[in-house]
């Protein structure tokens, strides 16, 4: 235990308490994805963390294709524009599995009335299948023979390991807090992350497709009663889930710069932690929790040391649901007033 | 929703369903069949699952890799679904984190015979199933309270700290792992090398050549030696436990507590209305579950490689156990077993298509769980239900037709 590590100086605490804050945005918005998923359909999408994982490929691949595979670093200013890109590209790539996902591996079993177990196992064969074709991408690119062409995109030597993004963002300090220097990377996924949530949840509550979706988590059957298309909700439910996770993927690659075909599994299980924290199926909620999440294992990470930083997550998790079964701020997608 | 635009089952239009069909069949003219019928092919199996690694059956035999040490890890599946079968299928409570359990046993296993002590194997086996026991009751006194979903993800986090705390615990290894774990006590005279191999008999295998069988008698398997060369008495050892489990699994579920776990899962409330104390159910179920999950991680601890690590346990192997039991059909202990020997088998016999094999598996998954939502085997309770709702169907859809008609 090193208790000052964390608490010795009050300076110590700020930069792990915003350190933590940072990958608690990201956290933050891949929860939603769980968080839409199981308040409309009660189902835990397993595959949501290989969406993610997509669109941290859809990013590196963007700027493979506008820069070139030259390594270069850049300020955040410099690379703007291309980050735009990317955004827009990790945001369609992972949409698009998010509704594949949704088509193959869920709707058969919707309409079959399955109970909800066999589609988390159905979940957790697309998640194996859609890491496994990402570490595999090598062999699909050289059976159709583009494997010269797309060397870049699939690096045929090592398609299972660390795939770096080109172009180095480097942060640039803005002011301090603490001894933590705040970035205008920091800066800039926090604020994206918030804004992102603020329109979900604007979206959800304020417009007409928002009201279908919160009609069928309410009741799906007096929802479809009423003429809510329940495929469409749902199918909405998933592209909202797989643009969020685009987001994440594209702040994540800001902040880390490289993924690998397993990059999803670790942390789309602590985003579901944090889902779960916040009381599943509670836009807030996941929010709340991506952020205490983020910000308690860093802490965590300073008293006991980096090795048990998932301990204490999960720990804490335990320990939130022990006193608040349902929750923080409980689970309540459909009871959210408009 | 009718399902009668849909084509009639087992027409060629649809050849899945045909074949799941003629299964169902089958299960049903089993299931019909008179007592001394079932218990002779019951017999008939056990022999036939005790053969198998000498028989060693031309395709289904792995070619890449050994059989008797595959079929050793298909009986630990089986053993380890039919331990979770009692926590998904019988109690109805998701746990993610089963692979914990596994490690608290080969843990404890590891820990008593050659980390921190020198006990011999089948001694140290019952104290790993008791500290495995004490371990889930420990995990689900606090959690059981918390709803089902819920206890998906705690569970979950329990898996995750039990490999990260052995990782990094020097006592328990820390992530060099345990190694030359002792194997069980051989059975029979010791092996004196080089010539005498020990043991009461020797037992000869079958070679296959294409599909002629001659016997091989330079791989013949000595009873009962367990070496280092050799996986079958070791798989011996875990099909005898695992026919024991399913002796006491059976006594069990047909018990006042099986009946109450039945009650429990499929309406919690009213099952606490009628006066059975849920919580403690539930709880049993747990513990019980955790203690085959340990007995299972015992018997890997001190297998034929004789070393674990926390890379050993992985969250992933909790997905796989999960996987065999729904896969198999939640709630039937033949089709947990299936399920885990299915679950084990296919990346093992596939190791030829070495780097897609991960990638088929989850195809498979997929595939099977859109097929089959129900499994393979599922519980007859879940097949009269549907058989049940298919009439209603039918009825129905024949008076619709009775009216247009009139």
């Amino acid at each position: 235990m090193h208790l000052d590590a964390l608490f010795g100086s009050f300076d110590n605490f700020l930069s792990y308490t915003t350190g933590g804050l940072v990958f608690g945005a990201i956290y933050a918005l891949v929860a939603l994805g769980y968080t839409m998923v199981y308040g409309v359909l009660q189902l835990i999408n397993f595959a949501h963390s290989e969406v993610f994982m997509f669109g941290t490929f859809g990013m590196a691949w963007t700027f493979y294709f506008l820069h070139g595979s030259e390594p270069v670093t850049w300020s955040l200013g410099r690379a703007a524009p291309m980050l735009l890109a990317s955004l827009v590209v990790a945001m369609a790539v992972s949409a698009g599995i998010a509704l594949l996902l949704e088509r193959v591996a869920y709707r058969p079993l919707i309409n079959k009335n399955a109970p909800k177990l066999i589609a988390l196992i159905s979940a957790i064969g697309a998640s194996f299948a859609l890491a496994e074709a990402m570490g595999l991408r090598d062999r699909f690119a050289s059976w159709v023979g583009l494997d010269d062409d797309l060397a870049n995109y699939v690096s045929p030597e090592k398609a299972r390991d660390v795939y770096s993004n080109p172009v180095t963002i480097q942060p640039h300090n803005l002011f301090d807090v603490g001894g933590y220097s705040i970035t205008d990377v920091d800066l800039v996924v926090v604020l994206a992350a918030i804004l992102m949530m603020v329109a979900l949840d604007q979206f959800v509550r304020r417009t007409r497709f928002g009201r279908g979706i919160r009609a069928t988590a309410q009741d799906p059957e007096s929802a479809a009663l009423m003429g809510v298309n329940s495929t469409r909700v749902v199918q909405m439910t998933f592209l909202i889930g797989g643009l969020m996770a685009g987001v994440a993927a594209t702040l994540y690659m800001m902040k880390i710069g490289s993924t690998r075909q397993n990059a999803g599994f670790i942390l789309g299980v602590k985003a579901f932690t944090a889902a779960v924290m916040g009381g599943i199926g509670n836009l807030r909620g996941a929010l709340l929790g991506g952020l205490i999440l983020g910000v308690m294992e860093n802490w965590g990470s300073a008293v006991f040391g980096p090795n048990w930083k998932d301990v204490t997550a999960f720990v804490l998790l335990v320990l939130i649901l022990l006193v608040r079964p349902s929750g923080l701020l409980g689970e309540a997608l459909g009871k959210a007033r408009a | 929703m009718s399902t009668s635009t849909q084509p009639p089952v087992g027409t060629w239009r649809n050849p899945l369903r045909a074949v799941g069909s003629w299964w169902d069949g089958v299960v049903d003219g089993y299931a019909r069949q008179p007592l001394p019928v079932k218990a002779l092919v019951v017999a008939v199996a056990i022999a036939l699952a005790y053969a198998l690694p000498l028989l060693r059956p031309p395709i289904l035999t792995t070619n890449s890799i050994d059989f008797g040490g595959v079929m050793f890890r298909v009986a630990a599946f089986a053993l380890i679904a039919l331990g979770l079968n009692i926590v998904i299928g019988y109690a109805g409570l998701l746990d993610l984190g089963y692979v914990g359990f596994y490690a608290v046993g080969a843990y404890t296993t590891a820990v008593l015979t050659v980390y921190h002590g020198s006990w011999p194997f089948f001694l140290a086996l019952p104290v790993a199933v008791v500290v495995t026991m004490i371990s889930g009751v420990l995990l689900g006194a606090p959690t059981l309270r918390v709803r089902g979903d819920y206890l998906a993800i705690v569970t979950l986090g329990f898996g995750e700290i039990i490999r990260i705390t052995v990782k990094n615990v020097g006592w328990l290894g820390s992530s060099a792992g345990i190694k030359d774990i002792p194997h069980p006590n051989n059975i029979g005279p010791d092996p004196v090398l080089p010539y005498d191999k020990g043991g009461l008999f020797a037992i000869p295998r079958l070679e296959w050549n294409g599909f002629t069988p001659s016997l091989d008698h330079d791989h013949a398997t000595r009873f009962l030696i367990f070496g280092a060369l050799d996986a079958v008495p070791y798989y011996w050892l875990i099909l005898t436990a695992l026919i024991l489990v399913v002796i006491g699994d059976r006594l069990i579920k047909n018990s006042r507590v099986g009946r109450a776990w039945e009650a429990t899962r499929e309406d919690e409330d009213a099952a606490e209305l009628m006066g059975v104390p849920t919580f403690k159910y539930k709880l049993m179920a747990f513990a019980l579950g955790a203690a085959i999950g340990g007995l299972s991680g015992s018997f890997y601890a001190s297998g034929q490689g004789g070393y674990i690590s926390p890379d050993s346990f992985p969250l992933l192997l909790s997905m796989l156990f999960v996987a065999a039991v729904i896969v198999g059909g939640s709630g039937n202990r033949w089709g947990a077993i299936a399920g885990g020997a299915i679950v084990a088998y296919l990346p093992e016999r596939f190791r030829d298509f070495a780097d897609y094999r991960l990638l088929v598996f989850g195809l498979a998954l997929t595939v099977l769980a859109v097929w089959r939502p129900e499994g393979l085997l599922p519980p007859r309770r879940a097949r009269r239900a549907k058989q049940a709702e298919a009439e209603i169907e039918a009825l129905e859809d024949g008076e619709l037709e009775e009216t247009t008609h009139g």
